[in-house]
């Protein structure tokens, strides 16, 4: 029997039909279109640029480079400004965007941006962060600290003197002492390889400047973010830049923040009319792929299995321009050490520039390479205490209430018994012995300081017939906000589900939504729908006792009608009397910000709860995952079949990771920028079962009890098939993706080294 | 002079189109950009990720790779012409039935390669159904809902027929 709370998706009939609109599908009047020539080497400095062919080529408009841009900033970066719309006198990675021409059409713009000459004097590329932390070269030389810097409390450094783009250090106790007084110290570094999100509508925006104002439509998830960095870029109020944001092919946080708006709007500065700018694969990752991670873990254990202290070291490998990454990698030191009691902590971190494509958030959010170190160190502890992996944990996890983070929320999960029920449905059976295979399985977990800041405004609008229209900021990228809000709208207004509509993300005309990420629509966005939703009944009463001359707080509210001396009203008749015909409305609007229930940060912590079970084929390397265990302890549910699928979407993008996806350089150039060379899950891949549940406690501070999902599935994943691998193989991997030539390099170490280690 | 456009004539969807293109114009591109029939979308553009399949005289190909002068004389199926009006075509139904897409990018590609899978196989084992769509990537869902979207395409396209015979 199907749960009636799952009721079907809005865009539904349009996703299925082709009707659905994207951002590449979207055109303006009179729309001209880009090219954008790349950067043919990591590291350089442009001596020239001849681009003359290409302006005398048929229906060019025009050719932009770096010098060109005057009048407006041209750095971006929403924490560090370091990145320059187009290359200004150096290129920092190969396929950096050193000049955009503009022309008629796709094609022309293509022909002519082939016959863009760029002479570079070579500097030498720094294409890994050891190479380039060793490095006295710099990758930037200019300081980008000012007034214009700083995000979320993150400053920009002075970046002379090193390739650092950004450092953190976190902790709490005596954390050396621990250490000498520790039963057994475990130590292990995990590498974490550069990946690509892969949103399949790769990067692409329409930009329409006309000096006053500024129109972009773009497949970006923050629309008020980009909104904040036009208007700064090009020195506009905010009310005069207008973000647009259709439905989104993919996002999975790979387009948070600006990405290829500003490109878009030079572009279109420069001829007078709207210009789009698209990205192919190759270059939607010269757009931005995730940090790359090498991170060290030791922790030290009492001989009873209690973690004493945990001391980590992180480095991430951020590329050529900062972005996010900043965020990244404070979220990866808050996200690696794990949902357990650690007396004592030290964590540092450092996010390093390096010659390659800038690297920014991806889902999860540094917490997939922080669990992997963080928890395949807490097993292979498990295997030198001679402990049960799950004992191990059920022993050093908190409990409900408890604080892992001094000063932040104490923990509103149950994650003791989220692990169980994974435990219980993983470790079901004993493995099958069959000749040729050796089995492993795993659990691992983790716990994401989740939902960004808790700023949201929703704007209700209930109409004469006393349907409603629900406005907000936040972006359907495919996780089914839309449906979800709409459910809120009609359960606090009384209303059935296709008497709701709602509006699609405009900053014209949607209000404020910090972002659409950090899996936070549903509990933060849905706090501002209830609120708007409590205004439009107060508003109804207060009208109601106008038109009833009555005090209003003689007017009650029962079952989605309004009573008055036992006469029951329904809203539209409250509105239509008001009005004195059948017209007007009634808005409600609703505004979270950090106070009250949503003072205390994170607005909640995300649960990753996961188990594999795999099975390894001995002659090629190969896994097969057998099974798959999720519990999404989302606090309650409005959508229990969208919270599973965020629940294996987001798995399925872990064992990716894990399994994979890898961007691999070789010398100063990426080698596999397809899609045959960069493998991503196929159909064939499925795991063989899955078991899904979800835990709804009510737990959270959002709607009737929910917190956020959609990121947590993904988190501990990766941690969890190295484990298993460990198990099955007999030798500890320290290194992802675990694909079959790795594997079998495994299998081949195991057999020399005569068994498990 | 070299000859860089040619005139193609084909039917897209029941409606007869007589077109000058360019002879490196895709096929992609004179369904999106000449006839914005948009639901045709475009992600690796090497043929491996299955979003932009369209039916050509009945076979799936991929629209990126495909030249659009090669299309005259041909019959050409997108996603738009699958639905009767508002009446959807039972393997659309069973993809809403099982929310066998999140962003939907890449459900045009599935629901048009399932098409063409069931027109040839119509009752396709579990094997055969994952042979035909591994060419189809979807970044979204893990696939299992797609997987379900078909069980019940099956089900329904086959008890519709048993229903007619």
């Amino acid at each position: 029997m199907a749960d009636p709370r799952s009721v079907p998706r809005r865009d539904a009939f349009a996703k299925v039909t082709g009707r659905a609109i994207y951002s590449i599908d979207s055109a303006l009047p009179y729309m001209a279109h880009a090219a954008v020539v790349r950067a043919e080497r990591a590291h350089g400095e442009i001596v020239d640029i001849d681009h003359a062919e290409a302006l005398a080529a048929p229906g060019v408009l025009g050719v932009v480079c770096g010098s060109d841009l005057v009048g407006i900033s041209p750095l971006f970066g929403h924490i560090i400004p370091d990145h320059p719309i187009l290359a200004i006198d150096k290129v920092r990675y190969f396929g950096e965007p050193v000049a955009v021409v503009v022309a008629e059409t796709v094609q022309q713009a293509q022909d002519a941006a082939a016959t863009v000459w760029v002479d570079y004097t070579d500097l030498e590329p720094l294409v890994d962060a050891d190479t380039s932390l060793a490095s006295d070269l710099l990758i930037h030389t200019q300081s980008y600290t000012g007034p214009e810097g700083g995000f979320l409390g993150i400053q920009a450094k002075d970046t002379s003197g090193n390739n650092v783009a950004h450092e953190v250090a976190l902790g709490w106790g005596d954390v050396d002492t621990a250490f000498a007084d520790a039963h057994v110290v475990v130590e292990n570094t995990m590498f974490f390889p550069m990946v690509y999100a892969y949103a399949m509508e790769t990067y692409n925006a329409i930009a329409d400047y006309r000096g006053n104002s500024l129109h972009v439509i773009t497949t970006g998830q923050h629309p008020v973010m980009v909104r904040r960095e036009l208007a700064r870029l090009f020195a506009l109020p905010l009310a005069a830049v207008r973000v647009e944001v259709p439905l989104v092919g993919g996002g999975y946080g790979s387009k948070s923040y600006t990405k290829l708006e500003p490109l878009a709007a030079v572009a279109s500065r420069a001829v007078g009319r709207p210009v789009q700018v698209t990205t192919d694969f190759e270059a939607a990752i010269n757009t931005t792929r995730a940090d790359g991670a090498e991170i060290t873990m030791r922790t030290a254990f009492d001989v009873d299995g209690t973690i004493l202290a945990r001391d980590a070291d992180i480095i991430l490998d951020t590329g050529a321009y900062a972005d996010n990454s900043p965020l990244v990698l404070a979220k990866c030191a808050n996200r690696c050490f794990g949902p357990y009691r650690v007396p004592a902590l030290r964590v540092r971190g450092r996010a390093v520039y390096t010659n390659t494509t800038p690297a920014s958030s991806y889902r999860g959010f540094g917490a997939p390479q922080g669990a992997l170190s963080g928890e395949v160190n807490l097993d292979m502890a498990a295997q030198q205490l001679g402990i049960d992996p799950v004992d191990l944990r059920r022993r050093n996890l908190v409990a409900p209430g408890e604080t892992i983070m001094p000063g932040k929320r104490p923990m509103d999960a149950d994650l003791l018994a989220d692990m169980e029920t994974v435990a219980e449905a993983l470790f079901e059976h004993t493995l099958i012995e069959e000749p040729g295979i050796r089995r492993g399985r795993a659990l691992a977990l983790s716990a994401s300081d989740a939902g960004a800041s808790p700023v949201s405004t929703a704007m209700v609008r209930m109409h004469a017939d006393g349907s409603a229209t629900l406005l907000t900021g936040s972006t359907e990228l495919g996780q089914g906000s839309n449906t979800v809000l709409a459910q809120i709208v009609a359960r606090e207004l009384g209303l059935d589900i296709d008497q709701v509509a709602v509006g699609q993300s405009d900053t014209l005309f949607t209000p404020y939504e910090w972002t659409t990420g950090a899996s936070r629509t549903t509990t933060i966005t849905g706090l501002a729908v209830q609120a708007a939703c409590q205004e439009i009944w107060s508003k109804l009463r207060a009208l109601h006792s106008q038109t009833q001359d009555v005090d209003p707080d003689a007017v009650t509210i029962v079952d989605g009608a309004l009573l008055v001396d036992g006469n029951m009203t329904s809203p539209r008749d409250v509105i239509c009397s008001w009005f004195g015909a059948d017209a007007g409305e009634v808005t409600g609007v609703g505004v979270i910000r950090k106070s009250g229930m949503t003072e205390a940060l994170p607005p909640f912590w995300e649960v990753g709860m996961v188990g594999v079970e795999i099975a390894v084929h001995e002659d090629t390397g190969e896994i097969d995952i057998e099974h798959l265990v999720l519990v999404g302890d989302v606090g309650h549910a409005i959508n229990p079949d969208l919270v599973k699928g965020q629940d294996l979407g987001a798995a399925t993008q872990g064992l990716g990771c894990a399994l994979w996806e890898e961007l691999l350089y070789e010398g100063q150039q990426l080698t596999n920028p397809n899609l045959v060379e960069y493998r991503v899950p196929r159909f064939r891949d499925m795991p063989r079962r899955v078991t899904s549940v979800i835990a709804e406690r009510g737990d959270g501070v959002g709607p009737y009890g929910a917190k956020g999902g959609g990121e947590g599935a993904i988190n501990p994943i990766p941690a969890a098939v190295a484990s298993a691998v460990a198990q099955a193989v007999g030798v500890w991997p320290d290194r992802l993706p675990l694909n079959p030539q790795r594997v079998w390099e495994l299998l081949e170490a195991a057999n020399s080294s005569g068994g498990p280690n | 002079m070299t000859t860089t456009t040619t005139t193609i004539t084909f039917n897209v969807n029941g409606r007869d189109v007589e077109i000058l293109v360019a002879i490196r114009t895709t096929v992609a591109e004179v369904l999106r950009d000449v006839l914005r029939l948009t639901g045709t979308k475009v992600s690796c553009e090497i043929q491996v990720c299955g979003a932009c399949t369209v039916l050509v005289d009945g076979h799936p190909v991929s629209a990126c790779s495909m030249l659009a002068c090669d299309l005259d004389g041909t019959s050409v199926t997108t996603i738009e012409g699958l639905s009767q009006g508002l009446d959807l075509h039972p393997i659309q139904e069973a993809f809403v039935e099982t929310n066998a897409f999140q962003c939907g990018y890449c459900t045009p590609g599935f629901i048009l390669m399932t098409l063409s899978l069931l027109q040839d196989d119509p009752r396709p084992s579990s094997e055969t159904i994952r042979e035909w769509l591994d060419g189809n990537i979807c970044r979204c869902t893990g696939y299992a809902p797609i997987e379900q979207a078909v069980f019940v395409a099956i089900r329904r396209l086959n008890e519709a027929e048993a229903a007619d015979g």
